[in-house]
């Protein structure tokens, strides 16, 4: 029978299965940070359990770290680090605490070090996990009572989720990036749109995307409600992979590469759910309101709730632009921006620094604007300074931080004041999420450039094509 | 985990969609190392606004909340289910879930049921403010104030989980030579304490 991509991972993981039950997965790698954590480590105390796999597992610390230099003042951050490192300590999981110079986003450094891998299962205690699925891996957010679960046993039981496959077709325009890509989808598809099943993302446009491209676009796919996001391995994820810290090595990675070609979904396999896009239709990208599925490209304005028949959908529009302050009928070029904020998970990787270095070199964040830019590990923001992109940014007026999570969520002093707007390279735009009363428009890192030195939101296609 | 068979109680109307883990509990109450104490900080930026629906009179001591499509996406964050349930709700109703909540409330025994929009709707309506409803999880229904009984759509698995509390770990722990099995046949090809 023909298979999915998605069928061949799931069937060579059931560990075991009962007919009418969820099938018994087995996880291959387990990835831990210090926010979703300290309550399953208690629970395994409780119950006198133990870690099965602590090398199938690993912990970093993100979510709360400060982005300056200097040690945690806020008591109950420091509280939660140091349960990760005395649960770390206590159970054999290597941790990569502040300072190691491995730490970053959980999401980030999964790659980087090569952990990430085609055909594996992966898990963690935070939604963004089905970024990992861009290397042609099962990788899915759980919740806490999970991670114990998946502490205690390295298995979850899991229902089998509906497949749907996203065909993109045509050529992705200059300056047209895969955050446009995602963020279009999300605004075609709506927020809930790929709820129950597992996405795979497909056609000549995806094949012709980086690494970094794909693990942005599967980063989102919890954004429009999917259990994960996947994309077939090819030759230009084995080249990300190769020498990478965690790669097979020698004969080994022979026997990796034959394993990987085989993880693809065959021309007549099936899907619950099938839909095409067209990139060459999509512009760059903006949201207006609270959720990602609020977006328009950067021609567009702002919707008028008037002209919406659907009742709820009228009342979620008018709810969402008194949260953001907006006038219906604004053009997006005319929101002034107070804030700008390159990195999390979705768009902090070496290629979006340089995506928006590259808007910023040599001119000024606008004197009203407030804008910094937190690499997304250690590893990148080592990079980045290797190739001078901190200087460009500093030269400009960023602020040039240290990795973490920062204000993507805010947990740690990175925060939105009541009020302020901003352009953020992040994946939500909730209502506070970057700081209570805070203002996010999510858009690409070079739409999130061009808007700090021009105050407002503008097209980026207009200095590409200067440039070209 | 709580086990839970019927209920009768007021229900609570939050007619909104896609109702995000971020507004459940507010990420600056994500910071404690405990299970318990979220109720306080439920929907905390929302009850700042007058007349938010849970601080309306008739919504005190409600245990039944009626909602949205989508309700819970967004962010995987466990204490949203914590909170809901640490507030005193023991059964969400909405046309749909974010499937990470789904799986925390099942797996904490916060009761998640499915019905079609138009039921929930229905329902919404039924309930006004502060009128109770009951549901039984082992004869699949809900009953609204008016005394209509609504069948639902349960996974059978799930039902049986919420009707016995039961400890998945414990279940899964009980497949353990399966586990070895499976590890001595297809080892994960990662090594995390190797690098």
């Amino acid at each position: 029978m023909a298979k999915t991509l998605f069928d061949r991972i799931w069937e060579s993981h059931v560990v075991h299965e009962t007919p009418g039950e969820p099938a018994l997965l087995y996880v291959d790698l387990h990835l831990i940070h210090e926010v979703t954590s300290p309550q399953a480590f208690d629970g395994l105390r409780l119950a006198g359990r133990t870690v099965r796999r602590p090398d199938l597992s690993i912990a970093t610390m993100d979510h709360n770290v400060p982005t300056l230099p200097g040690p945690i003042t806020d008591p109950l951050a420091r509280a939660q680090l140091d349960a990760l490192r005395a649960n770390c300590e206590e159970f054999g999981i290597p941790l990569y605490a502040t300072g190691s110079g491995r730490e970053g986003i959980v999401h980030v450094i999964g790659p980087e070090l090569g952990l990430s891998q085609p055909g594996l299962t992966i898990v963690c205690g935070d939604s963004h996990t089905s970024t990992h699925g861009a290397f042609g891996a099962l990788a899915f957010g759980i919740g806490t009572t999970e991670v114990e679960h998946v502490l205690a046993t390295q298995c979850l039981p899991r229902l089998h989720p509906r497949t749907m496959r996203i065909l993109y077709t045509g050529t992705l325009p200059l300056g047209v990036t895969p955050k446009d890509v995602i963020l279009g989808t999300i605004g075609r598809i709506g927020v809930g749109g790929a709820v129950g099943h597992v996405l795979e993302y497909a056609g000549a446009p995806i094949r012709a995307l980086s690494m970094e491209g794909r693990l942005t676009i599967c980063n989102m796919s919890i954004e429009a409600g999917a259990r994960a996001g996947m994309i077939a391995p090819d030759d230009t994820t084995f080249a990300y992979l190769e020498g990478k810290p965690a790669a097979p090595k020698g004969a080994d990675w022979e026997h990796a590469l034959d394993r990987w070609s085989e993880l693809r979904t065959d021309d007549d396999a099936t899907f619950d759910t099938e839909l095409e896009i067209d990139v060459a239709e999509l512009e760059p990208q903006v949201t207006w309101g609270t959720n990602p599925g609020m977006v328009v490209p950067i021609g567009g304005k702002v919707p008028d709730p008037a002209s919406i028949a659907d009742p709820d959908e009228r009342a979620a529009t008018e709810r969402a632009l008194a949260y953001m302050a907006l006038e219906p009928g604004t053009p997006l070029q005319e929101i002034r921006i107070d804030r700008v904020f390159i990195g999390s998970c979705t768009n902090a990787r070496i290629e979006d620094l340089r995506e928006a270095a590259l808007v910023v070199d040599g001119h000024r964040v606008d004197a009203k604007v407030k804008a910094m830019v937190v690499p997304g590990s250690a590893a990148v923001k080592r990079q980045a300074e290797e190739e001078g992109l901190d200087r460009v940014f500093e030269r400009a007026g960023f602020e040039w931080r240290n990795a973490g999570c920062s204000m993507c969520l805010g947990m740690n002093p990175d925060i939105l004041a009541p009020g302020e707007r901003c352009a953020s390279t992040s994946n939500r735009n909730f209502e506070g999420r970057q700081g209570s009363g805070g203002r996010t428009h999510l858009v690409s890192p070079a739409m999130a450039a061009a808007a700090a030195l021009a105050g407002h939101f503008v097209d980026v296609r207009d200095s590409v094509a200067a440039r070209a | 985990m709580k086990a839970f068979r019927s209920l009768t109680a007021r229900a609570v109307v939050l007619d909104r969609p896609d109702v995000d883990t971020d507004q459940i509990i507010p990420k600056q109450f994500l910071k404690r190392i405990e299970r318990t104490g979220y109720g306080e900080f439920l929907f905390f930026d929302w009850r700042q606004y007058p007349d938010f629906e849970l601080d309306r009179p008739g919504s005190a001591g409600a245990k039944i909340l009626v909602t949205g499509p989508n309700f819970g996406c967004g962010s995987s964050r466990e204490h949203a289910a914590w909170a809901l349930q640490d507030y005193g709700f023991d059964v969400v109703i909405a046309p749909s879930f974010g499937d990470i909540f789904f799986s925390n409330s099942v797996q904490v025994g916060l009761v998640p049921l499915t019905l079609p929009p138009d039921d929930v709707k229905a329902l919404m309506a039924a309930i006004g403010e502060g009128a109770e409803v009951s549901v039984d999880l082992e004869a699949k229904t809900i009953t609204d104030p008016t005394g209509r009984v609504i069948a639902f759509d349960i996974d059978p698995f799930v039902r049986t989980c919420l009707l016995n509390g039961l400890d998945t770990i414990g279940r899964t722990l009980q497949h353990d030579s399966d586990i070895a099995a499976f590890e001595e046949r297809s080892p994960s090809p990662v090594a995390t304490t190797a690098l």
